[in-house]
């Protein structure tokens, strides 16, 4: 078991045609994940590097019957390819573009609300939408979703959620090295304004009977951390560890992600780390801890 | 990206959002004949992104076009410090000479995205002067909130409502509402980030107009305003950062001694965060991108050592993808053309860790390599400190 992805998960890369696109739409299907094409607006019809390549996400979905999208477009046009996606019945949508301006993704937010509300009438699965500015999801051994290095990750017990792709590889990393493996771990990006928060995935990670333990990555601005605490406390048996970056972070600046930004004397990591650990979760300072702290916390 | 008052107010023109009349000067004589033209008495304001100019000293009223040109002599060029700009300040490059008014009430007005709404919020706050999170911390329930739909825009009823929370009534009251429509359009139109009204002014006469403005744009839409572009000043940026951002780097000078290179935002954090806990003090954020090619790791170590508090420099890269081999061969031939006044901890992880390793050992630099995050951290520290 895993959370949102699995062997069976059918990937449609958008924006296959271009550097980025191209080099990890291979990446994944040498991972094992059933990548069944791509979408390149003109491009319908070619085929490349061995992948059907189609005109519309639609097109792709009627065709291979694709369930999850991953994004690669640039960031002027990224928040329409979530909408196409959404709007083709997409269940998940992975968007990896970093820079799409606010504005956009406020319409694609609200466009998201009523394509699945409309969808949840119907009896239908709405769309769930990760990122953007993320790294993707992985369920090790079955699925690779993303950018994430997949030869890092190992199967098990351990749920991970982040806010920051590097990090999350650090915390694989310490897993793997002690023979811990990983259930699902997902990326949930840098962005101020993410499809899925901390919230969904510990509610999805506290539901998986895979997962065991759960290790929750945040940082600096917003309230998503605080939110999570709360979640945690009345709804979350499993044991958490924690991390938040940016405990040095200096006020008012951008912390190179776009929602990292400590505004207004709020977001700082230390009313996060007293909000997390007062939830009953066990909060690291180093994140060189992580690791050694969840096999304590996991064992028990 | 932030602007100044003056470039704000010009935008906000743009859009029919009442201001004050004014006139940008860099000297005296230009100060005199502003101040004349605007009918003598008039307010010089110095121009500086930061804010809490008026307790700094950087906002004087003058009563005559000789005292605005006098005010102006001691402006320009003149370094102000305010709580926001730290203790160096900001030089004063320019003022804003602008018409005195006639002060009934002093009101607050901002508008920002709400990140859990997931839509832009109009703040408004009869206490206006007061930074707004002041009010927020000393009284929450004194600041009215009104989501806007980013699709439909602001609607009549939510510019009534805003209104009537301030308290205005006839004149002013119709003034604020067609105000405030019009400011939600600009904020939503021009990308904006933040847009705030501090004081909003309602005049004696019954006028509404934003007496101070803050604007900043969010980065990312750019690519669709390109016109804001030159209204950037270079002046009000830390230069290395300037430096940084034309190499694709993503930097953030700090005060402390212990350089650092870090692939991914969160990570640099990170890495940031456990130098304190190893007892050094980070001298910079500084995340080089998800690849870290040679290229780019020759452009950071420039940029840090530029830094001259910088004793010691702590690279973090989880190779992900990218080999570590790879990673070496950029950081021994970007430290051999760059040369290494001091010394470089390097924690290598990802495919090939061990190769990499050992192509830093045989480089004949002064490289030390490290296991994991925390023996990088002690490492460098104790290098920094010249152990």
């Amino acid at each position: 078991m895993s959370i949102w992805a699995d062997k069976n998960t059918r990937v449609v890369v958008q924006g296959i045609t271009g550097r980025e696109g191209t080099f990890h739409a291979v990446q994944c299907r040498d991972y094992g994940t059933k990548v069944i094409g791509g979408v390149t607006p003109g491009k319908g019809g070619t085929t490349h590097e061995g992948f059907p390549v189609f005109n519309t996400v639609r097109e792709a979905r009627e065709k291979e019957s694709a369930d999850c999208s991953l994004i690669f477009v640039p960031p002027p046009f990224a928040a329409d390819a979530i909408m196409e996606a959404a709007d083709a019945g997409i269940e998940l949508i992975i968007c990896i573009t970093e820079g799409i301006p606010v504005n956009d993704m406020v319409k694609a937010h609200d466009f998201l609300k009523k394509s699945n509300a409309r969808r949840v009438a119907n009896g239908e699965t709405p769309s769930r939408l990760i990122g953007p500015n993320c790294p993707g999801i992985i369920t090790p051994d079955q699925a690779k979703i993303g950018i994430m290095p997949g030869h890092i990750h190992k199967a098990g017990p351990i749920g991970i959620v982040s806010r920051s792709g590097t990090l999350t590889y650090e915390a694989v990393g310490q897993l793997t090295k002690r023979g811990i493996g990983q259930s699902t771990a997902v990326g949930i990006g840098g962005d101020p304004l993410p499809g899925t928060n901390f919230v969904d995935c510990l509610a999805a990670f506290e539901a998986d009977p895979a997962t065991e333990a759960i290790i929750m990555i945040g940082e600096i601005g917003g309230t998503a951390e605080e939110e999570g605490a709360a979640f945690v406390k009345a709804n979350v048996k499993k044991p958490v560890v924690a991390f938040i970056a940016g405990q040095t972070a200096p006020p008012g600046r951008r912390m190179g992600h776009a929602g990292a930004i400590i505004s207004g004397g709020k977001g700082t990591a230390a009313e996060k780390m007293e909000a997390l650990e007062a939830a009953g979760i066990h909060v690291v300072k180093a994140p060189s801890d992580m690791g050694k702290r969840i096999e304590e916390v996991w064992k028990k | 990206m932030k602007v100044h008052e003056y470039q704000a107010k010009e935008i906000l023109r743009r859009y029919g959002v009442p201001t004050p009349r004014g006139i940008v000067a860099d000297n005296a004589e230009d100060a005199r004949k502003a101040a004349e033209q605007l009918g003598g008495r008039v307010v010089v304001k110095a121009q500086i992104h930061a804010g809490g100019r008026g307790k700094g000293g950087g906002v004087k009223l003058a009563k005559t076009p000789d005292e605005a040109a006098e005010i102006t002599q001691k402006m320009i060029g003149w370094t102000l410090v305010t709580h926001q700009t730290g203790p160096e300040g900001r030089v004063v490059n320019k003022v804003l000479i602008e018409e005195a008014l006639n002060i009934d009430k002093e009101l607050y007005l901002g508008i920002t995205l709400d990140r859990k709404l997931g839509c832009p919020v109009v703040m408004a706050s009869k206490q206006g002067g007061m930074e707004i999170e002041e009010v927020a911390e000393r009284d929450p329930s004194a600041i009215f909130r009104e989501p806007i739909d980013a699709v439909l825009g602001p609607q009549p009823f939510q510019a009534r409502a805003i209104a009537y929370a301030l308290g205005l009534e006839g004149e002013a009251y119709k003034k604020c509402v067609d105000f405030m429509q019009k400011l939600v359009r600009c904020y939503i139109e021009t990308d904006a980030a933040l847009a705030e009204i501090n004081p909003l002014l309602i005049t004696k006469e019954g006028d509404v107009l934003a007496l101070d403005c803050k604007l900043s744009f969010d980065d990312n839409a750019m690519f669709r305003h390109k016109d804001f572009l030159e209204l950037r000043d270079l002046n009000e940026e830390d230069p290395l950062e300037v430096e940084a951002s034309k190499f694709g780097l993503n930097y953030i000078k700090l005060d402390g001694n212990v350089g650092c290179m870090v692939n991914g935002a969160g990570l640099a954090m990170g890495t940031m965060d456990i130098i304190k806990l190893a007892g050094g003090e980070p001298a910079n954020f500084l995340d080089v991108g998800g690849g870290a090619s040679a290229e780019q790791v020759k452009n950071a170590f420039r940029i840090i050592l530029s830094d001259k508090n910088v004793k010691a420099i702590l690279i973090n890269i989880f190779g992900g993808i990218m080999r570590g081999d790879r990673i070496a061969e950029g950081v021994v031939s970007a430290a051999k053309e760059v040369g290494l006044p001091v010394p470089v901890v390097v924690r290598l992880e990802g495919t090939n860790v061990e190769l990499g390793k050992k192509i830093l050992a045989e480089s004949g630099l002064p490289l030390i390599t490290a296991d994991g995050m925390w023996d990088a951290a002690t490492k460098v520290v104790a290098a920094a400190q010249g152990k």
